[in-house]
């Protein structure tokens, strides 16, 4: 059974994840102003990669989640991965057909 | 969460009545709200998508978003960030039963909270009177003031799917952060919180113009006062460390959000010299 309070995470670490995440922000706003150094699509990505480490920044450390119970972890992960990855599905080959295609 | 736990092993299993221990090795108020955030994100997922979608379709796809702008979002993300420090450090003070402490680092993530929705609120009007509106919607809303030429305006005229999928993704998150603003304040407040969301209710109510934006959207609050009361007369409880974990993971979600919104919505779409 997981207690929140007996694992022994130390307040220091969460002050390192809120200055990484300060710190990753700063980088994406860097991005954001100098956007002529690489192209739309490179740029969505590489946002989109930080965002997804901010995130996990954020579920793993600030949400306790890395601290919950691998059944908990795991199922909330798979779930809402799986829905996502659903979504994507119907979003994907769409987008595909405008960008290749065109809108038509 | 230990307490809990001590109780599941004294009962006599096998016998009728008996408490069944909890599936995910966590109290059900905690397994309820993470089924609850694992739902909410699909809701902003989609939004994301149809965003994601919009901007696939419309070719060009508007950049308006100046320095200004991005400076304006950088800082209400550092205040969302923030707030997710000092929800940490309250759920720790409630673990060591300090309550003053608890109440001091909730009133500093309410300060922070508050400070993005102004900060956004003060974006939104500006973008509003330089002509970003979504068509028929800010005649609804009343908003007198936008301007009818101009970048902003050739947009909302030429690309109305910009404004609806701004306003539209941006006003969602905007609600989700006053309720979490009210959500803390009953955790640390409770019933004394009541008087003090009943003055900014009415002070917002008398001192936003009528051509502003958010002259109607104010009486959210009054809805939250609403609600806020209910929940404290059918449940008068003292909060506990369990609590405060629960609305900190309902805040800490809010700020998940905004780190997709923020690059997906400002920093896709700035024009920065």
């Amino acid at each position: 059974m997981h207690d929140t309070a007996a694992h022994s995470d130390s307040k220091g670490q969460y002050f390192w994840v809120w200055g990484g995440l300060l710190a990753l922000t700063a980088i994406e706003v860097w991005l954001g102003y100098n956007n002529q150094i690489m192209s739309a699509v490179h740029m969505l990505e590489v946002l989109l990669i930080l965002s997804v480490i901010k995130s996990a920044l954020i579920i793993g450390y600030f949400m306790h989640l890395k601290f919950e119970t691998a059944l908990m972890r795991w199922l909330l992960v798979i779930s809402v991965t799986a829905c996502f990855i659903i979504m994507y599905f119907f979003f994907f080959p769409d987008a595909g057909r405008i960008i290749t295609h065109g809108v038509k | 969460m230990a307490d809990a736990t001590m109780e599941h092993d004294a009962v006599q299993h096998g016998l009728p009545g008996e408490y069944e221990a909890p599936l995910f090795g966590a109290y059900s108020k905690k397994v309820g709200m993470w089924l609850f955030l694992a739902s909410d994100s699909l809701t902003f997922g989609a939004l994301l998508f149809a965003f994601s979608y919009n901007r696939i379709y419309t070719n060009p796809w508007p950049t308006p978003f100046h320095g200004e702008s991005i400076a304006n979002a950088t800082i209400m993300t550092a205040c969302l960030l923030s707030s997710s420090l000092t929800m940490v450090l309250a759920v720790f003070a409630s673990q060591r039963k300090d309550r003053a402490w608890t109440r001091n680092w909730l009133l500093a993530t309410m300060v922070f909270g508050t400070a993005f929705i102004v900060l956004h609120g003060m974006e939104w009007s500006k973008l509003i009177d330089e002509g970003l509106a979504i068509p028929g919607f800010a005649s609804l809303l009343g908003v007198t003031k936008s301007s009818t030429t101009g970048e902003l305006a050739d947009i909302s005229k030429n690309v109305p799917q910009f404004p609806q999928a701004f306003f539209g993704l941006t006003a969602m998150h905007m609600l989700h952060v006053t309720i979490g603003v009210i959500y803390l304040g009953v955790v640390a407040f409770r019933k004394w919180f009541l008087p003090v969301l009943a003055v900014i209710w009415i002070a917002g109510a008398l001192l936003i113009p009528s051509g502003n934006v958010f002259h109607y959207p104010v009486h959210t609050l009054g809805l939250g006062l609403l609600l806020a009361a209910v929940i404290l007369f059918l449940k008068p409880k003292d909060y506990d460390s369990h609590d405060v974990e629960i609305c900190g993971l309902y805040w800490h979600f809010v700020d998940l959000v905004w780190m997709f919104i923020f690059p997906l919505v400002y920093l896709m779409s700035t024009k920065v010299s």
